[in-house]
């Protein structure tokens, strides 16, 4: 079966690949790249586990190809602490335990960070919105809510 | 040394703080490795061939195609099996069928190939005959004496005759004469109430990865509540000892109940026994759905009288539930539960278990218990409605304390249900204004909460630093609950403390983590392993300063002379101790071993206000303030998340979550899009308010806190949304359609 050879820019770093016509941005991303902190959790777009950004925009890498990730900028959640400085958004998900059993986790920090550079200041009813294509079944969303109201206030004050 | 467990008006210093979870940079960062997240050298893929009908004979299965394709190293079928043992015969055939297929998804074959694409193109070579059967999916269908039968002879003898095959067992709990009872009411009302099946929904698929080396030494890495469970079950179905088998737990992805058994394992064990390779198997959406636990449905008739003045008479409830394809399903806890929140001198119910053409049925959080509450509490406050009497009054009228005979045997030490509703009573929600169509409603719920098997060890570093290893998934926080009572019991910063989670060799027994168990009972665990520790400590003091163990005493992290008797000596710190144990003995560590008892029942009282829109019959949740008795929350955080979690699960229950037959009894919303659980903009924020009334079976007075929170919403949204739309709704979910229904047949 003859595969595809993608380059490709994943969390700043230039990246080359070969993948099957068929496999999905997720599946190169996890099976090729071994960056399985993006999750699994449909296949179908419809729970937002898999969320990155390519370009800046945010999408499900399950509903995408890796073959269409030529020449983009991919984003996932490996690429969101710089180092050892964790993002404000993961911090406050730590401090505001808006986690519990964390598989959702990596989707709702890189949807929230998407919404966070594009309105640095949402209402609770734009951070509901732009999250309710990721789902979690542990926490009642309560306290993710909180935790990514609370960062946009706090990056506002340091801006 | 004196280990006092007598102080009741203790201060804590670590417990009922809210440090960061020892994980947190883990789950944030991508780096926790769950189920699906590992790889071994010359790792193949598996994947599983399912039942296209909901109930078939299985004429021939022909793998030689299968087989024959190049890149597929394995094919197994039920007859890789052969006999296994009784205690894990259905758990056997709900892994691979073997003379019929029991529901539409059931597994009749897998394959292990070179790659994703090769063992999808091996499983559509796999030829099956079947000779489809009639099937039935509805437990009250399934009840006929002429519904199609799945097994012969499990009927057990609680069975009256002339029963359909399918009615398995029969149990009943109470006391007292419920016809006397009834006598004694101003009105008695019989109702029939109706919910559906629903699934856990964790995010993560079920998924594992199995080795086994040609010597039969197998090893397991896995997505699991309980990896010794995995290990005792594969052990027994592939017929090796279990210390042959190691099984270590990934981090977990949510379970609720659903990871309590297993589907995938013993068929990727023999996956890689057959091909020689690690095998990694991820279920998709669609099979979790199809093919793993999802709890009963359920049909219930509840007759209760009661006066004018509030008091219940009389309460008997008829549980009917079916469980899926095999025995089991959990009427029998929401028989024992439903009634268990009131003081009451008559109560009786009886509980079916039925099986139904449906997928096992699997834990689901307070199992058998929302439903039982759904049905009792809509009937109670129907009933005080009626007679324009305050529900939550009438509740705390009726309500079991301290010494009341359960409705299903013991009695109870001291319970927090009264408080639960006094805290709800003077809460400003409580007296908030409700607009058109909005209303609001209350309900209480029960659960039992279990201890069992627990084993941890404790050890001190040469540094002084302390790693504690326990043996159950952190499935919410646990690691910082257990970090947390160690570091408290010790005297010692909680950065002091690491929590690691085991693989099966490396501790006893552990019970599964279920039945809100782990911070009871590893938590009991936990603070007896570090007073072994803290005695074994004093031990060494007791040595360097010559003077008898029994005038050392541990406080604040530090051996010291217990009064002026005993001696002037400085203390001696855990690191000072840590630093000289090689020449006063050796390593120092404590270790504990117990089958937890006591863990101490829990109640919760829920309010819910909602708005019906007439036009639609679509329900919007305004306001939910959950009040639960935590006994003591360790971290509060996480105590708020369970209340939190477990009531916006029992919204998706109350308003839009179903599984879905057709008459051809294939599921027919298998996949998130169409089994819709609560997403963010559904809900508002969810309030808590946690009460203490300390468990007497625990060191700490704490109680399990993570299943009881799904208990009450049910009925109370169903109260809330009968108010708002002026009809009394019966029937789970109350999606739209059966709203509008509701409100145009009542108009």
């Amino acid at each position: 079966m003859s595969r595809i050879h993608v380059t490709t820019t994943i969390n700043d770093d230039a990246t080359e690949f070969l993948c099957e016509a068929e496999a999905t941005l997720l599946d190169v991303l996890r099976d090729e790249l071994g960056l399985t902190g993006t999750k699994e959790g449909c296949g179908t777009g419809d729970c937002g586990a898999c969320s990155v950004t390519v370009d800046g925009r945010l999408v499900c890498s399950c509903l995408m190809l890796g073959a269409e990730a030529e020449g983009r900028e991919i984003a996932t959640i490996e690429g969101m602490a710089e180092g050892e400085d964790l993002h404000p958004l993961q911090k406050k998900f730590i401090e505001m335990a808006a986690l519990q059993c964390g598989i959702c986790t990596p989707g709702f920090l890189v949807a929230a960070k998407s919404l966070l550079e594009r309105n640095p200041d949402p209402t609770e009813e734009d951070v509901r919105y732009w999250l309710a294509g990721n789902l979690c079944r542990c926490t009642g969303y309560d306290k993710i809510i909180r935790a990514v109201l609370e960062t946009a206030a706090d990056m506002r004050r340091a801006s | 040394m004196a280990l006092d467990d007598s102080k009741k008006t203790r201060e804590f210093k670590v417990v009922g703080t809210r440090p960061d979870r020892p994980d947190g940079i883990d789950k944030v960062t991508g780096r926790a490795r769950f189920g699906a997240d590992m790889v071994a050298p010359g790792m193949l893929t598996g994947r599983v061939l399912r039942s296209p009908h909901a109930h078939a004979r299985i004429l021939r299965i022909d793998t030689s195609r299968a087989e024959a394709l190049p890149g597929v190293k394995a094919v197994v079928t039920r007859a890789d099996f052969g006999a296994v043992p009784a205690h894990v015969a259905d758990i056997m055939e709900n892994c691979l069928a073997g003379e019929k297929a029991l529901y539409d998804g059931h597994a009749i074959a897998a394959v292990a190939a070179v790659s994703a694409s090769v063992a999808r193109q091996a499983l559509r070579l796999i030829e099956v005959d079947y000779e489809v059967l009639p099937h039935v999916t509805d437990v009250d269908e399934a009840m006929k004496p002429d519904a199609p039968v799945l097994h012969e002879g499990r009927q057990q003898e609680t069975v009256p005759p002339g029963m359909s095959g399918n009615v398995i067992s029969r149990c009943e709990f109470g006391h007292g004469d419920i016809e006397a009872g009834l006598k004694q009411a101003d009105r008695v009302i019989e109702r029939t109430y109706r919910t559906a099946a629903t699934h856990q929904g964790y995010i993560e698929p079920h998924a594992c990865l199995a080795t086994m080396t040609a010597d039969g030494q197998g090893e397991l890495w896995v997505c699991t509540q309980g990896h010794y469970m995995v290990r005792n079950t594969c052990a027994a179905i592939l017929g090796m000892d279990q210390g042959r088998l190691r099984v270590t737990a990934s981090e977990i992805g949510g379970g609720f109940g659903g990871k309590t058994t297993v589907f995938l394992e013993p068929v990727a064990l023999m996956l890689a026994r057959k091909s020689g390779r690690p095998v990694r198997m991820v279920m998709s959406r669609s099979e979790v759905l199809r093919a793993t636990g999802p709890t009963a449905s359920t049909s219930i008739d509840v007759r209760i009288g009661m006066t004018k003045e509030g008091r219940i008479t009389a309460g008997f409830a008829e549980l009917r539930f079916q469980g899926g394809a095999w025995p089991g399903s959990p009427v029998g806890m929401g028989a024992m539960s439903g009634f268990a929140p009131y003081d009451l001198e008559n109560v009786k119910t009886v509980g079916w278990d039925v099986v139904t053409n449906r997928p096992k049925a699997a834990a689901y959080r307070a199992p058998g218990a929302p439903m039982a509450a759904f049905a009792i509490e809509s009937a109670i406050d129907e009933l005080a409605h009626g007679f324009g009497l305050d529900p939550l009054e009438v509740r705390l009228m009726n309500g079991a304390d301290e010494g009341t005979k359960s409705s299903y045997g013991p009695t109870y030490p001291a319970i927090g249900l009264k408080a639960t509703l006094e805290a709800a009573k003077s809460h400003p929600h409580w007296t908030a204004p409700l607009g058109k169509n909005q209303g609001r409603g209350v309900a209480c719920g029960f659960w039992f909460n279990f201890g069992g098997d627990t084993s941890v060890s404790l050890s001190v570093t040469p540094d002084g630093t302390v790693t504690l290893t326990e043996g159950n998934p952190d499935i919410g926080g646990s690691r910082a609950a257990m970090t947390m009572m160690a570091a408290e019991e010790l005297g010692i910063p909680y950065d002091q403390v690491r929590t690691v989670i085991a693989d099966t060799g490396a501790l006893g027994q552990n019970e599964v983590t279920h039945g809100s168990r782990v911070t009871f009972s590893v938590g009991l665990a936990t603070i007896a392993a570090a007073r072994a520790a803290k005695a074994e400590m004093c031990r060494r003091a007791a040595r360097v300063w010559g003077i008898d163990p029994d005038a050392v005493e541990w406080e604040d992290g530090a051996a010291r002379p217990a009064g002026p008797n005993a001696g002037k000596f400085p203390p001696m710190t855990i690191r000072d101790i840590a630093a000289i144990a090689p020449k006063t003995g050796g390593p120092i560590s404590g270790h504990h071993e117990v089958m937890a008892e006591g863990a101490g029942v829990s109640f919760a009282t829920h309010m819910v206000d909602v708005e019906v829109d007439p036009e639609t019959g679509a329900t919007k949740i305004l306001r939910y303030t959950v009040f639960q008795d935590a006994g003591k929350a360790v971290h509060p955080s996480y105590v708020e998340g369970q209340f939190q979690g477990g009531a916006v699960q029992g919204i998706g229950w109350a308003l839009n979550e179903e599984y879905i037959y057709g008459e051809d009894g294939i599921l027919q919303n298998a996949g998130f899009l169409d089994y819709r659980i609560p997403v963010a903009s559904d809900l508002p924020m969810i309030d808590t308010v946690i009460l203490e009334i300390p468990n007497p079976g625990h060191p700490y007075g704490v109680r399990g806190v993570g299943e009881t929170s799904i208990v009450p919403p049910l009925a109370a949204i169903a109260n809330a949304v009968s108010a708002a739309a002026g009809v009394r709704m019966t029937q789970l979910p109350m999606s739209p359609p059966r709203v509008l229904a509701a409100i145009q047949a009542g108009g």
